[in-house]
C-alpha cells in the first residue's frame, strides 16, 4: 500500500505540501485571535471588552481571509484537493485528532457546564470570561448581556462567513458551489443570528424562533413553553407558531418535490451551512463502505421515529381531556396523527411499492412501531408522565441525547473523524424526512453522462454524504439516494464529466441497467429491456 | 439463489452440464476488462470463474493512479467493489504471473511454479509502458506510469521536491501530461518532451492542441515541443542524473525520468504459446482468438480488421468495458460479435475537461471529406470541434473542452445522422454542466453563421 498513509501520524511535519510564508503570517494572525479568546476563557479581565472583541474576531476573519486567498488565488481555477489526504488535519492524523478533541470538548463545557464559559459567574451575577467578551456585541444588538448560546451563535455564525469566503475561492470556476455559498451565508447571518436577536428587541416575550429551522430539527418548537409563548404573543405569535407547521408540512414538500432536498440541507440548514463551510476539508472523511450505510438508514430513521414519538408525547401532555377547554384534545389529537401517518404509509405502499423494493420491509417496521408507540402512549399517558416516565425528564433526555450529544459534540466535534456530515447522516430527523420525500416525490436526480465514467471514485470519495457515487455512475445509472443533500461536489471533481444536479420529470428518473450507452445497442437492449 | 436464476434462465444452455459440472472460466488480468466480463459471466451463469492477476489483490482503478500521488485519495478508494464483494459473488481471485499458456492441455503455468487448469481461458492482460531502446531505459529513477508498481516506484524517487529536483517526461500523450499533473502538485519542477510539433497533435486539431500547449505552460511546466530523447545518463550509482536532448545536445539535470510514450499490448508471455499474436492477442469479431476457447478483450486484443474509424487495438477503458460486456453474452451460450457504437472518449488536461462523441481527426489524420468548425472562448480554458462532411453537411463529431455536453444526445444526433447545422442550432440540448453556468451556446451559433457566411 501507499506508504504515505503514515506522514499524517507525524506531528514535526504535518503537511505533505508546505505551507508559503504569507499563509504562515496568516495562521498567525487567526491564532491571535483565537488567543484572545482562550484569555478570555481562562478569566483575563480586559480593560476595553469591546476593543477586544473586535480585535479577535476581526483577526480570526483576517488570517482566513489572507490565507484563502495566499492559497486559492496564486493558482489557476480548478480542483484544488492536492495533498488533503497527506495533511494530518484532514486525515485523521495526530492534528485531525487534537482538533476533534478541542472540538468535543467546547461542545461538552458549552452544553452542560456553561459556567466554565463565564455565564452569570460575577459577583452582581453578570457574566465573568469568555462569555462577558462578547457583552458589548450583544449589548449592541439586542440590548442584554450574552449567554452562551449568543457565544456560539456568534462563533458559528464567524465561521459560516469566513470559512464560506474560503469556499468560495476554492471554488471559484463553480457557479453552483459559490451561489449556494452565498445563499447559507445569508441565512445563517440573516435568519439564525440577527433577526431572532431583532425579535427580541421588538418583542422580548417571544422564544428564540430561527424562521429556518423546522421541526423536527428544532425539536422544542411544539413544546408546552415554546408554543404558550406564542400563543401569548397575539397575532405574531400566532402566525410564527403557523408558518412553524407550514413549513414542515407544506412548504418543504413543495420544495422538497421542486428541487430535491438539497434546496434546505445545502442551501438554507445552518448545520449544513457549517458543514459544507468549515467543515469542507473533512468532506472525504465519511465512511463509504456498506455497512455504514446500513448502520445509517437504521439511525436515522430511528431518531426520527423518536421525535416524533416524542414531540406527539410532548404535546400530548399538555392537551386537554375534553372539548370544553379547547377543540384540540388528547383523543383528536392522537386519532389525527395516527391517521395522517396511516396515510401517508398506506399511500407510499400503493403507489411507491415498487421503487422501495427492499425498503418497504424497513419503512412497514418503521410504521408499525410507531403506530405502537403511539397507541401505548395514550393508553397510559398522564399530564405528568408518557411511558412512565416522568414527561419532563423525557423531553430533557431527548434534548441532551439527540439535540446535544449527537448534533453538537458528535456531529460538529467529531468533523475531523467522522467526516462533516454525520449528524446531517446518522442523526437528523430533518433529513430523514425530506430524505424520504426526495426518494420518492421529487424531480431531482444526479444524472449520469452515459457510458462515460472511469471508474475513478472521485465523486465517492468526496461525497460528505457516505454516497458511494461511482456504484451507480459506473453502470450508468441515476443517483437518487435518500441522503443525497445536494452538495454538488461530486460532480464538480468528476474529471470526466460524468454527473450532473438536474430537476427533470419523474419519469425515468430511476434507470438501472446492466449494459452501458456507447456499446452494441441491440445488445443494450437485449440486456436492459428485461 | 442463484441456482435457481440458472435452471431457470432460458438464455443459459448446457443446463444438464451445468447441473453436475461446472465450467472453469479463467481470465488473466484483473482490470476493467476481465472484471467486467466475470461479473456479466456471473450474472448470466453459474460457471466457476477465476481472476488471475500479478499486480494486486483486488481490482483497482488505473485511470485514478494519479490521484492518489495527489492525495485526493487513498488507494483503497480506487477499488470500485468492496474486499467482500467477491467471495460473495464467487469470482475467486488469484494472485500469480502466468509465465506460460499450454492450450493443449489447457492450463497455465505461473512463475511461482504452480499451475492452474481451465475450461475457457480470457486473456485480458493489459498493456505495459513503451520502451523505445533509449540508452539508460532501465536505470533507477526512469519509470512508465501504468502499473501499480510504477506509482510506488514514482513516490520513492519522488515524494518530494527535496528528493527529486526535476523530473523528465518523455512522451506527450494522455498518461504523460497526467505525469505532469502530478509531479506538479508536490511542486516538483518537470520538463515534458513532446516529439510533435503541438501536443497531441495526431489526435486533436490544432486549435485545440495549442491552446492545451498554452494551459500546460501556464502551470509552469517547461514544455518542449519538437523535442527527442537521446539518452538517459547515469549517476556512479546506476542512478539518473541527466537527460540528453537530441536535437540541441542539450543536458537536462534530473532525478527522474517518467516514459510515457504510449502503451502496447502486454502479450510477451505468450509469446511461446500456440496463440496467435500481432502486436496484440488476434481476435476476431467475436472476440476469440485462433484456439478454440481461447478469447482475448481490452487493451491486449488486435482486431484482424479495424472496425469503422477505429484502431486494431482500443486501449482505452471504455472499449475494455464493452468487450467485458460483449464476450460475457458469448461465453455464456449467446454467441454475438463486438459491435461498439458510435465513438466517445474523455480526458482531462490539468484543469480543462475533454469529451469527444463520433470523429474529430487532426489536420494530420483526417480525410478532405471532413471539414471543421473550431470556436474557442476568450479565456483560452474552452473550445469546441465540430467535425461535419464538407459536401453533404453531414455531422461526424464534436471535441469539445471545458465544457460538459451529454453521451444520450450527441449518441443519438449520430445514429440519426444529423446535419452540422441541426447540432449547432440545438446545442444547448447537449449542455451537460452544472447549473447555473455561463452558458456559450449562443456565442457559438453567432460564430457559426459569421462563419458561413465568410465562407
Ligand atoms: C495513468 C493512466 C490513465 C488512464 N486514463 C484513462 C482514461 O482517462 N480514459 C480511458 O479510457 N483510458 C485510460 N487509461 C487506459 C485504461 O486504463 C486502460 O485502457 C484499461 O485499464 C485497460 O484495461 P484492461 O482490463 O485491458 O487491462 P489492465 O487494466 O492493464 O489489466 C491487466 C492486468 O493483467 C495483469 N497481467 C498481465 N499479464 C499478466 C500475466 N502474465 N500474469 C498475471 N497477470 C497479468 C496486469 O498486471 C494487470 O493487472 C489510462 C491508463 C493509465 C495507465
Ligand atoms: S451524492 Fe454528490 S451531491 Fe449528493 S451529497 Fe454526495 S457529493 Fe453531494
Ligand atoms: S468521479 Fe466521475 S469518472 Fe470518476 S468514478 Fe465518479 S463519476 Fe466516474
Amino acid at each position: 500500500m501507499s506508504n504515505k498513509i503514515n506522514h499524517s501520524m507525524s506531528l514535526a511535519k504535518p503537511d505533505a505540501l508546505d505551507i508559503t510564508t504569507k499563509q504562515k503570517v496568516a495562521l498567525a494572525i487567526g491564532i491571535t485571535g483565537l488567543f484572545i479568546l482562550t484569555l478570555a476563557l481562562l478569566n483575563t479581565n480586559f480593560p476595553n471588552k469591546a476593543l477586544f472583541l473586535t480585535l479577535s474576531l476581526g483577526f480570526i476573519i483576517i488570517g482566513t481571509v489572507i490565507y484563502s486567498r495566499e492559497a486559492y488565488l496564486t493558482k489557476l481555477e480548478g480542483i484544488k484537493n492536492d495533498g488533503q489526504w497527506f495533511k494530518s488535519i484532514s486525515s485523521r492524523g495526530v492534528w485531525g485528532w487534537i482538533l476533534g478533541l478541542v472540538l468535543t470538548s467546547f461542545y461538552i463545557v458549552l452544553y452542560f457546564y456553561p459556567k466554565y464559559l463565564g455565564l452569570r459567574q460575577g459577583v452582581d451575577g453578570g457574566n465573568t470570561g469568555l462569555i462577558s467578551l462578547f457583552d458589548p456585541l450583544s449589548q449592541l444588538l439586542s440590548g442584554r448581556n450574552a449567554s452562551q448560546w449568543f457565544v456560539y451563535g456568534t462563533l458559528y455564525t464567524l465561521a459560516i462567513l469566513a470559512f464560506g469566503y474560503k469556499f468560495i475561492l476554492k471554488y471559484r470556476h463553480n457557479r453552483y458551489q459559490q451561489i449556494r455559498t452565498v445563499s447559507v451565508m445569508f441565512f445563517q447571518l440573516g435568519f439564525a443570528f440577527l433577526i431572532p436577536e431583532f425579535m427580541y428587541v421588538m418583542n422580548n416575550d417571544l422564544p428564540y424562533y430561527d424562521l429556518k429551522s423546522i421541526w423536527p430539527l428544532n425539536y422544542y418548537l411544539f413544546d408546552e413553553w415554546s408554543v404558550n409563548a406564542f400563543l401569548s404573543n397575539g397575532n405574531i405569535g400566532l402566525a410564527l407558531l403557523v408558518f412553524g407547521i407550514l413549513s414542515i408540512f407544506v412548504i418543504t414538500p413543495i420544495l422538497t418535490y421542486k428541487f430535491g432536498k438539497r434546496f434546505y440541507c445545502s442551501w438554507v440548514c445552518g448545520c449544513g451551512g457549517l458543514a459544507e463551510t468549515a467543515g469542507d476539508s473533512f468532506r472525504h472523511l465519511s465512511s463509504k463502505k456498506i455497512s455504514a450505510w446500513k448502520l445509517e438508514r437504521w439511525l436515522v430513521h430511528s431518531v426520527l421515529v423518536f421525535s416524533v414519538v416524542m414531540t406527539t408525547a410532548m404535546v400530548y401532555t399538555y392537551l386537554g381531556y375534553d372539548k370544553n377547554d379547547f377543540w384540540l384534545t388528547r383523543d383528536v389529537f392522537i386519532s389525527f396523527i395516527i391517521g395522517f401517518l396511516t396515510l401517508v404509509f398506506v399511500s407510499v405502499m400503493y403507489f411507491k411499492r415498487q421503487e422501495l423494493g427492499k425498503d418497504a420491509r424497513a419503512g412497514a417496521i418503521g410504521f408499525f412501531i410507531t403506530i405502537v408507540l403511539l397507541l401505548i402512549l395514550h393508553f397510559t399517558g398522564t399530564t405528568e408522565h408518557v411511558f412512565y416516565i416522568k414527561s419532563g425528564a423525557l423531553r430533557s433526555a431527548y434534548g441532551i441525547y439527540i439535540g446535544s450529544i449527537f448534533s453538537g459534540v458528535i456531529g460538529t466535534g467529531f468533523y475531523p473523524i467522522l467526516g462533516n456530515r454525520a449528524w446531517c447522516r446518522f442523526g437528523c430527523p430533518m433529513a430523514a424526512i425530506l430524505g424520504f420525500q426526495q426518494r420518492l416525490f421529487s424531480k431531482f436526480r444526479i444524472t449520469t453522462n452515459g457510458g462515460q465514467c472511469i471508474s475513478c471514485g472521485n465523486c465517492s470519495n468526496s461525497c460528505e454524504m457516505g454516497i458511494d457515487v461511482r456504484h451507480y455512475a459506473q453502470k450508468g445509472e441515476n443517483i437518487v439516494r435518500s441522503s443525497c443533500v445536494g452538495c454538488g461536489i461530486c460532480s464538480a471533481v468528476c474529471p470526466r464529466g460524468v454527473l450532473k444536479l438536474e430537476n427533470d420529470s419523474m419519469k425515468g428518473r430511476i434507470n438501472p441497467t446492466e449494459i452501458l450507452l456507447g456499446n452494441d445497442v441491440n445488445l443494450m437492449d437485449l440486456v436492459n429491456q428485461k | 439463489m442463484i441456482v435457481i436464476k440458472v435452471l431457470t434462465n432460458p438464455s443459459t444452455n448446457n443446463l444438464t452440464n451445468n447441473q453436475y459440472y461446472m465450467e472453469h472460466i479463467v481470465i488473466i488480468g484483473n482490470g476493467i476488462s476481465g472484471v467486467t466480463l466475470a461479473r456479466h459471466v456471473r450474472k448470466l451463469s453459474n460457471k466457476k470463474i477465476t481472476i488471475v492477476s500479478t499486480e494486486t489483490d483486488y481490482f483497482f482503478s488505473r485511470t485514478a493512479l494519479m490521484y492518489i500521488y495527489m492525495g485526493h485519495m487513498k488507494f483503497e478508494y480506487t477499488q470500485p467493489y468492496e474486499n467482500w464483494f467477491w467471495k460473495k459473488n464467487r469470482i475467486e481471485l488469484k494472485k500469480g504471473y502466468v509465465k506460460n499458456v499450454d492450450t493443449n492441455n489447457k492450463t497455465l503455468q505461473f512463475a511461482e511454479g504452480d499451475s492452474l487448469e481451465y475450461d475457457k481461458l480470457v486473456i485480458a492482460a493489459g498493456s505495459k509502458p513503451n520502451k523505445f531502446g533509449w540508452v539508460g531505459q532501465d536505470l533507477e529513477g526512469v519509470m512508465g506510469m501504468y502499473h501499480k508498481q510504477d506509482l510506488d516506484k514514482l513516490e520513492e524517487y519522488a515524494p518530494n521536491n527535496e528528493i527529486c529536483k526535476r523530473a523528465v517526461i518523455v512522451g506527450g500523450g494522455l498518461i504523460g501530461i497526467e505525469l505532469a499533473e502530478m509531479l506538479n502538485s508536490r511542486s516538483i519542477p518537470v520538463t515534458f518532451l513532446v516529439r510533435e510539433s503541438s501536443f497531441w497533435n495526431g489526435v486533436l486539431p490544432i486549435g485545440e492542441s495549442e491552446m492545451i500547449n498554452r494551459h500546460i505552460k501556464s502551470h509552469h511546466i517547461d514544455l518542449r515541443l519538437s523535442t527527442n530523447l537521446k539518452e538517459i545518463k547515469s549517476d556512479e550509482n546506476g542512478k539518473v542524473k541527466s537527460v540528453i536532448i537530441e536535437e540541441t545536445g542539450e543536458e537536462i539535470p534530473c532525478n527522474v525520468v517518467g516514459l510515457t510514450a504510449g502503451v502496447s499490448p502486454n502479450v510477451d508471455f505468450l509469446k511461446d504459446s500456440e496463440i496467435e499474436l500481432g502486436r496484440g492477442v488476434k481476435v476476431n469479431r467475436f472476440l476469440e482468438t485462433n484456439i478454440k476457447d481461447v478469447y482475448a478483450i481490452g487493451d491486449c486484443a488486435e482486431q484482424h480488421e479495424a472496425i469503422g474509424n477505429r484502431r486494431p487495438i482500443e486501449a482505452v477503458w471504455y472499449t475494455g468495458r464493452m468487450m467485458g460486456e460483449t464476450l460475457a453474452q458469448t461465453i455464456c451460450g449467446n454467441h454475438i460479435e463486438y459491435k461498439p457504437g458510435h465513438w466517445f472518449n474523455s480526458a482531462k488536461f490539468m484543469d480543462i475537461e475533454y469529451q469527444t462523441y463520433g470523429w474529430v481527426f487532426s489536420e494530420r489524420n483526417k480525410k478532405d471529406e471532413e471539414a471543421h468548425f473550431h470556436w474557442k472562448h476568450e479565456d483560452d480554458t474552452k473550445c469546441i470541434t465540430v467535425a461535419y462532411h464538407k459536401d453533404t453537411n453531414k455531422f461526424l463529431g464534436i471535441n469539445t473542452f471545458g465544457i460538459r455536453m451529454r453521451h444520450e444526445t450527441f449518441d443519438t444526433w449520430l445514429t440519426e445522422e444529423r446535419d452540422v447545422d441541426y447540432v449547432i442550432n440545438n446545442l444547448s440540448e447537449a449542455n451537460f454542466d452544472p447549473e447555473f453556468y455561463n452558458k456559450f451556446e449562443k456565442d457559438i451559433l453567432s460564430a457559426y453563421n459569421q462563419n458561413l457566411q465568410t465562407a
